[in-house]
Protein backbone atom coordinates (compact mmCIF):
# COMPACT_ATOMS: atom_id res chain seq x y z
CA UNK A 1 0.00 0.00 0.00
CA UNK A 2 1.42 3.13 -1.21
CA UNK A 3 1.68 6.42 1.77
CA UNK A 4 -0.83 8.85 1.53
CA UNK A 5 -0.08 12.13 3.15
CA UNK A 6 -1.63 15.39 3.03
CA UNK A 7 -0.20 18.79 5.06
CA UNK A 8 -1.98 21.78 6.16
CA UNK A 9 -0.56 25.72 7.11
CA UNK A 10 -2.63 27.21 9.30
CA UNK A 11 -2.44 30.71 11.33
CA UNK A 12 -2.04 30.73 14.97
CA UNK A 13 -5.64 31.51 15.72
CA UNK A 14 -8.06 29.57 17.95
CA UNK A 15 -10.07 28.54 15.16
CA UNK A 16 -6.57 26.63 14.14
CA UNK A 17 -6.83 24.16 17.29
CA UNK A 18 -10.54 23.56 16.24
CA UNK A 19 -10.01 22.90 12.36
CA UNK A 20 -6.61 20.61 13.64
CA UNK A 21 -9.10 18.52 16.04
CA UNK A 22 -11.92 18.11 13.56
CA UNK A 23 -9.64 17.20 10.40
CA UNK A 24 -7.87 14.60 13.00
CA UNK A 25 -11.03 13.11 13.55
CA UNK A 26 -11.57 12.59 9.74
CA UNK A 27 -7.95 11.23 9.26
CA UNK A 28 -8.68 8.88 12.12
CA UNK A 29 -11.87 7.75 10.79
CA UNK A 30 -10.56 7.34 7.32
CA UNK A 31 -7.83 5.26 8.72
CA UNK A 32 -10.38 3.03 10.11
CA UNK A 33 -9.94 3.56 13.37
CA UNK A 34 -13.10 3.26 15.84
CA UNK A 35 -14.90 5.68 17.71
CA UNK A 36 -12.67 5.75 20.69
CA UNK A 37 -9.22 5.90 19.52
CA UNK A 38 -10.55 8.18 16.58
CA UNK A 39 -11.44 10.41 20.18
CA UNK A 40 -8.27 10.15 20.93
CA UNK A 41 -6.25 11.04 17.72
CA UNK A 42 -7.99 13.84 17.44
CA UNK A 43 -7.53 15.42 21.25
CA UNK A 44 -3.86 14.30 20.96
CA UNK A 45 -3.93 16.68 18.23
CA UNK A 46 -6.07 19.10 19.79
CA UNK A 47 -3.75 19.55 22.84
CA UNK A 48 -0.94 19.42 20.16
CA UNK A 49 -2.67 22.73 18.51
CA UNK A 50 -3.07 24.59 21.51
CA UNK A 51 0.26 24.28 22.46
CA UNK A 52 1.80 25.00 18.72
CA UNK A 53 -0.53 28.22 18.67
CA UNK A 54 -0.61 29.55 22.49
CA UNK A 55 2.80 28.12 23.57
CA UNK A 56 4.97 28.19 20.34
CA UNK A 57 3.66 30.72 18.66
CA UNK A 58 2.10 32.91 21.14
CA UNK A 59 -0.94 33.81 18.86
CA UNK A 60 1.48 35.45 16.89
CA UNK A 61 0.16 36.46 13.55
CA UNK A 62 3.60 36.18 11.59
CA UNK A 63 3.96 32.48 12.55
CA UNK A 64 2.20 29.79 10.76
CA UNK A 65 1.73 26.52 12.31
CA UNK A 66 1.49 23.08 9.97
CA UNK A 67 0.02 19.93 9.92
CA UNK A 68 0.63 16.85 8.59
CA UNK A 69 -0.81 13.36 8.22
CA UNK A 70 0.40 10.40 6.97
CA UNK A 71 -1.28 6.93 6.32
CA UNK A 72 1.57 4.44 6.15
CA UNK A 73 0.33 0.28 5.99
CA UNK A 74 0.67 0.07 9.56
CA UNK A 75 0.66 3.45 11.12
CA UNK A 76 -1.41 6.80 11.25
CA UNK A 77 1.75 9.68 11.69
CA UNK A 78 0.97 13.24 12.34
CA UNK A 79 3.38 15.99 12.48
CA UNK A 80 2.60 19.71 13.82
CA UNK A 81 5.18 21.92 14.07
CA UNK A 82 5.32 25.97 15.42
CA UNK A 83 7.51 28.36 14.99
CA UNK A 84 8.09 29.46 18.08
CA UNK A 85 11.21 29.52 20.72
CA UNK A 86 11.60 25.62 20.76
CA UNK A 87 9.91 23.53 23.60
CA UNK A 88 12.28 21.76 26.17
CA UNK A 89 11.30 18.15 26.34
CA UNK A 90 12.78 17.90 29.78
CA UNK A 91 11.89 21.04 31.78
CA UNK A 92 8.13 19.40 31.00
CA UNK A 93 6.39 18.98 34.65
CA UNK A 94 5.18 15.56 35.65
CA UNK A 95 1.02 16.59 35.97
CA UNK A 96 0.67 13.94 38.23
CA UNK A 97 3.28 14.67 40.62
CA UNK A 98 1.46 15.79 44.01
CA UNK A 99 3.19 19.40 43.44
CA UNK A 100 1.22 19.31 40.80
CA UNK A 101 -1.92 17.43 40.70
CA UNK A 102 -3.71 21.01 41.60
CA UNK A 103 -2.02 22.99 38.87
CA UNK A 104 -4.99 24.47 36.44
CA UNK A 105 -2.12 24.02 33.37
CA UNK A 106 0.41 21.55 32.08
CA UNK A 107 -1.30 18.24 30.70
CA UNK A 108 -1.48 18.57 27.59
CA UNK A 109 2.03 16.60 26.96
CA UNK A 110 1.04 14.07 29.22
CA UNK A 111 -2.20 13.69 27.53
CA UNK A 112 -0.89 12.97 23.97
CA UNK A 113 1.50 10.68 25.01
CA UNK A 114 -1.52 8.86 27.03
CA UNK A 115 -3.52 8.89 23.72
CA UNK A 116 -0.47 8.03 20.67
CA UNK A 117 1.40 5.38 20.45
CA UNK A 118 5.06 7.34 19.59
CA UNK A 119 5.80 10.23 20.74
CA UNK A 120 8.72 12.40 19.55
CA UNK A 121 9.52 16.01 20.64
CA UNK A 122 12.02 17.57 18.33
CA UNK A 123 13.07 21.51 19.39
CA UNK A 124 15.15 23.61 17.56
CA UNK A 125 15.99 27.47 17.54
CA UNK A 126 13.21 27.67 14.52
CA UNK A 127 9.98 25.85 16.81
CA UNK A 128 8.95 22.74 18.00
CA UNK A 129 8.18 19.85 15.98
CA UNK A 130 6.12 17.28 17.58
CA UNK A 131 5.23 13.87 16.06
CA UNK A 132 2.69 11.64 16.65
CA UNK A 133 2.08 7.92 15.71
CA UNK A 134 -0.65 5.86 16.30
CA UNK A 135 -0.44 2.23 14.91
CA UNK A 136 -3.76 1.38 12.63
CA UNK A 137 -3.98 -2.14 14.04
CA UNK A 138 -2.92 -1.95 17.47
CA UNK A 139 0.79 -2.52 16.07
CA UNK A 140 2.69 -3.29 19.39
CA UNK A 141 6.12 -2.92 18.00
CA UNK A 142 6.92 0.21 18.85
CA UNK A 143 7.82 1.24 22.31
CA UNK A 144 5.21 3.90 24.01
CA UNK A 145 7.64 6.52 23.56
CA UNK A 146 10.77 7.12 21.21
CA UNK A 147 13.92 8.15 22.37
CA UNK A 148 14.41 12.12 22.29
CA UNK B 1 -20.75 22.57 19.51
CA UNK B 2 -20.06 25.16 21.97
CA UNK B 3 -20.88 24.95 26.11
CA UNK B 4 -24.30 25.67 27.39
CA UNK B 5 -24.77 26.87 31.02
CA UNK B 6 -27.56 26.90 33.28
CA UNK B 7 -28.02 27.28 37.05
CA UNK B 8 -30.78 25.77 39.58
CA UNK B 9 -31.60 25.77 43.37
CA UNK B 10 -32.29 22.31 45.60
CA UNK B 11 -32.07 22.84 49.38
CA UNK B 12 -29.74 25.17 49.13
CA UNK B 13 -26.95 24.04 47.02
CA UNK B 14 -27.21 25.39 43.34
CA UNK B 15 -26.70 22.94 40.81
CA UNK B 16 -24.89 24.01 37.40
CA UNK B 17 -26.19 21.91 34.24
CA UNK B 18 -23.76 21.76 32.07
CA UNK B 19 -23.97 20.79 27.96
CA UNK B 20 -21.52 20.72 25.38
CA UNK B 21 -17.98 20.73 25.53
CA UNK B 22 -15.18 22.30 27.99
CA UNK B 23 -12.53 23.57 25.99
CA UNK B 24 -9.94 26.34 25.17
CA UNK B 25 -11.91 29.37 24.55
CA UNK B 26 -15.70 29.75 25.13
CA UNK B 27 -16.52 26.48 27.25
CA UNK B 28 -13.46 26.99 29.56
CA UNK B 29 -15.18 30.67 29.58
CA UNK B 30 -18.10 30.14 30.57
CA UNK B 31 -17.44 27.58 33.22
CA UNK B 32 -15.03 30.28 34.60
CA UNK B 33 -17.15 33.08 35.15
CA UNK B 34 -20.25 30.70 35.86
CA UNK B 35 -18.62 29.64 39.05
CA UNK B 36 -16.71 33.21 40.06
CA UNK B 37 -20.75 34.76 39.44
CA UNK B 38 -22.31 32.06 42.11
CA UNK B 39 -19.19 32.55 44.54
CA UNK B 40 -19.80 36.38 44.12
CA UNK B 41 -23.30 36.19 45.24
CA UNK B 42 -22.58 33.97 48.29
CA UNK B 43 -23.64 30.79 46.20
CA UNK B 44 -21.21 28.52 47.28
CA UNK B 45 -22.07 25.19 47.61
CA UNK B 46 -22.33 24.40 44.20
CA UNK B 47 -22.89 21.15 41.93
CA UNK B 48 -21.80 21.06 38.63
CA UNK B 49 -23.90 18.40 36.68
CA UNK B 50 -21.76 17.39 33.27
CA UNK B 51 -24.01 14.74 32.65
CA UNK B 52 -24.56 16.36 28.89
CA UNK B 53 -20.52 17.37 28.73
CA UNK B 54 -19.53 15.38 25.84
CA UNK B 55 -15.74 16.63 25.48
CA UNK B 56 -13.06 18.41 27.81
CA UNK B 57 -9.96 19.03 26.79
CA UNK B 58 -6.63 20.13 29.49
CA UNK B 59 -7.93 23.68 29.20
CA UNK B 60 -11.45 22.30 30.79
CA UNK B 61 -9.66 20.04 33.35
CA UNK B 62 -7.58 22.88 34.31
CA UNK B 63 -10.66 25.10 34.63
CA UNK B 64 -12.53 22.38 36.56
CA UNK B 65 -9.59 22.11 39.13
CA UNK B 66 -9.10 26.12 38.81
CA UNK B 67 -13.04 26.38 39.97
CA UNK B 68 -12.67 23.72 42.49
CA UNK B 69 -10.11 26.06 44.52
CA UNK B 70 -11.25 28.66 44.00
CA UNK B 71 -14.45 27.48 45.87
CA UNK B 72 -12.47 25.98 48.35
CA UNK B 73 -10.78 29.16 49.23
CA UNK B 74 -13.56 31.26 49.37
CA UNK B 75 -15.16 28.53 51.79
CA UNK B 76 -17.22 26.99 49.83
CA UNK B 77 -17.89 23.00 48.42
CA UNK B 78 -17.61 22.07 44.83
CA UNK B 79 -18.60 19.10 43.43
CA UNK B 80 -19.39 16.85 40.05
CA UNK B 81 -22.30 15.13 38.89
CA UNK B 82 -22.91 12.60 36.56
CA UNK B 83 -19.75 12.46 34.72
CA UNK B 84 -19.72 10.81 31.45
CA UNK B 85 -17.95 8.55 30.96
CA UNK B 86 -15.01 10.30 28.49
CA UNK B 87 -14.77 13.02 31.37
CA UNK B 88 -14.88 10.25 33.91
CA UNK B 89 -11.61 8.49 31.74
CA UNK B 90 -9.88 11.77 31.73
CA UNK B 91 -9.72 12.65 35.11
CA UNK B 92 -8.81 8.81 35.78
CA UNK B 93 -5.47 9.40 33.92
CA UNK B 94 -4.97 12.71 35.26
CA UNK B 95 -5.42 11.53 38.44
CA UNK B 96 -7.80 14.10 39.55
CA UNK B 97 -10.98 11.78 40.18
CA UNK B 98 -10.05 11.20 44.25
CA UNK B 99 -9.02 14.96 44.00
CA UNK B 100 -12.85 15.98 42.85
CA UNK B 101 -16.15 14.99 45.04
CA UNK B 102 -18.18 12.64 42.73
CA UNK B 103 -21.54 11.86 42.55
CA UNK B 104 -24.07 9.72 40.33
CA UNK B 105 -26.93 10.51 42.16
CA UNK B 106 -28.75 14.52 42.17
CA UNK B 107 -30.63 14.19 45.82
CA UNK B 108 -27.37 12.23 47.24
CA UNK B 109 -25.09 14.73 45.93
CA UNK B 110 -27.63 17.47 47.16
CA UNK B 111 -27.84 16.06 50.55
CA UNK B 112 -23.86 15.43 51.11
CA UNK B 113 -23.20 19.35 51.51
CA UNK B 114 -22.56 20.36 54.61
CA UNK B 115 -25.45 21.78 56.56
Amino acid sequence: MSADRVSYTLDSTLETVNNAEETAGRMAADAGFDEEEIMKISMAVREAAVNAVLHGNAYDPSKKVTLAFERTENDLVIVIRDQGKGLDPGKIPDPLAPDNLMKTSGRGIFLIRSFMDVVEIHPSQTGTELRMIKHVHGNPADPKEAPQ
Amino acid sequence: MSMKSSTRQVDGVTIVDLSGRITLGEGSVVLRDTVRDLLSKGQKKILLNLGDVNYIDSSGIGELVSAFTTAKNQGGELKLLNLTKKVHDLLQITKLYTVFDVKDDEAVAVKSFSK
